[in-house]
């Protein structure tokens, strides 16, 4: 096993093994995405407090929650990294931050068009929207940082500070909800109310979420590739590969 | 199905604006993403094998 999992953590091998998971990773999107869009617009119903304002919820949490995943796992690959001057492992947290960046955009704007309507105000600066924009720039931070630097190691150790830095950010986020009074609502997903509506949205959400999860895994494959290839292209195995042969 | 007619999906119960805006501007985004992407790729295969046909010439 350990050999197996040593092997893969150098591009050469992790590269061709990436590629070959992209196919599976894109159709776990497509299916769940499929589905979790039409439970949650056509089959969802109407909610008794805001009517089809609601249906927001189906991409601002599953954003939201990709966005804070992203994160942790961002700044574990930075952490590794750092810790055991891998590769891989740096160019791994590279290769999330652009798309955590963007769910994180995609929260504060689906938050934002989901509170003019319900709160009456597109912003406010309240303990969890405040958090959640702090993560954005914790984010946009770690991408500058690392396109300011030239040296690619040193850019990694610089990035792999501010990720590591930035992570108590994810806890201030999740429970922001409960230690301050803020406008935003708490993590009410409806598990207790056990209505057959609670099960559909419910069902609905997650699925948003798995489409979210599964998409993020198939641009940080794509874009590791990338970055494999631009950072290794003075290497042997890069110039055999096939598509830079033909 | 909750709606009776195409109109009234896309009206949202008249959160057509907010719950359209949330929608189309993520599935905007799922799109432009893999397209950058596909760009970045394309553009360091060409530079890699301009590199490779330079080193070929010189040799």
């Amino acid at each position: 096993m350990s050999t197996i999992t040593w092997k893969y953590a150098s591009p050469q091998h992790f590269y061709p093994l990436a590629g070959k998971m992209i196919p599976w990773f894109l159709a776990l999107t497509l299916v769940f995405g499929a589905v979790g869009l039409w439970l949650g617009l056509f089959v969802a119903p109407t909610d008794a407090q805001q009517g089809q304002g609601y249906r927001i919820i189906f991409v601002h949490v599953a954003a939201s929650w990709m966005s804070m995943f992203l994160y942790v796992v961002m700044a574990f690959w930075a952490g590794v990294g750092l810790g055991f001057n891998t590769r891989l492992s740096s160019m791994m947290a590279s290769a999330i931050a652009p798309t955590g960046a963007m769910f994180a955009f995609l929260s504060l704007w689906t938050g934002a068009l989901w509170g003019k309507p319900m709160w009456g105000t597109w912003w406010v600066w309240d303990a969890r929207l405040t958090s959640e924009l702090i993560l954005f720039f914790l984010y946009l931070g770690f991408i500058a940082l690392q396109a300011a630097i030239d040296d690619t190691r040193r850019a990694d150790k610089a990035g792999a500070i501010i990720a590591l830095v930035g992570v108590v950010n994810v806890p201030i986020i999740y429970f922001s909800v409960m230690w301050w009074n803020t406008l935003h609502q708490g993590a009410s997903v409806s598990l207790t109310k056990g209505s057959s509506m609670a099960h559909t949205m419910l069902l609905g959400m997650l699925l948003m979420a798995l489409c979210f999860w599964m998409y993020s895994i198939v641009m940080t494959l794509l874009r590791v590739r990338a970055i494999m290839l631009e950072r290794e292209r003075h290497t042997e195995w890069v110039a055999r590969l096939q598509e830079v042969q033909s | 199905m909750i709606w009776n007619s195409p109109g009234e999906f896309f009206a949202m119960g008249g959160y057509g604006l907010y719950v359209w805006g949330s929608f189309g501007v993520c599935l905007l985004a799922l799109i432009i993403e893999p397209l950058l992407l596909a760009k970045r790729r394309t553009e360091v295969l060409r530079s890699l094998r301009r590199e490779l046909s330079i080193k070929e010439e010189t040799r």
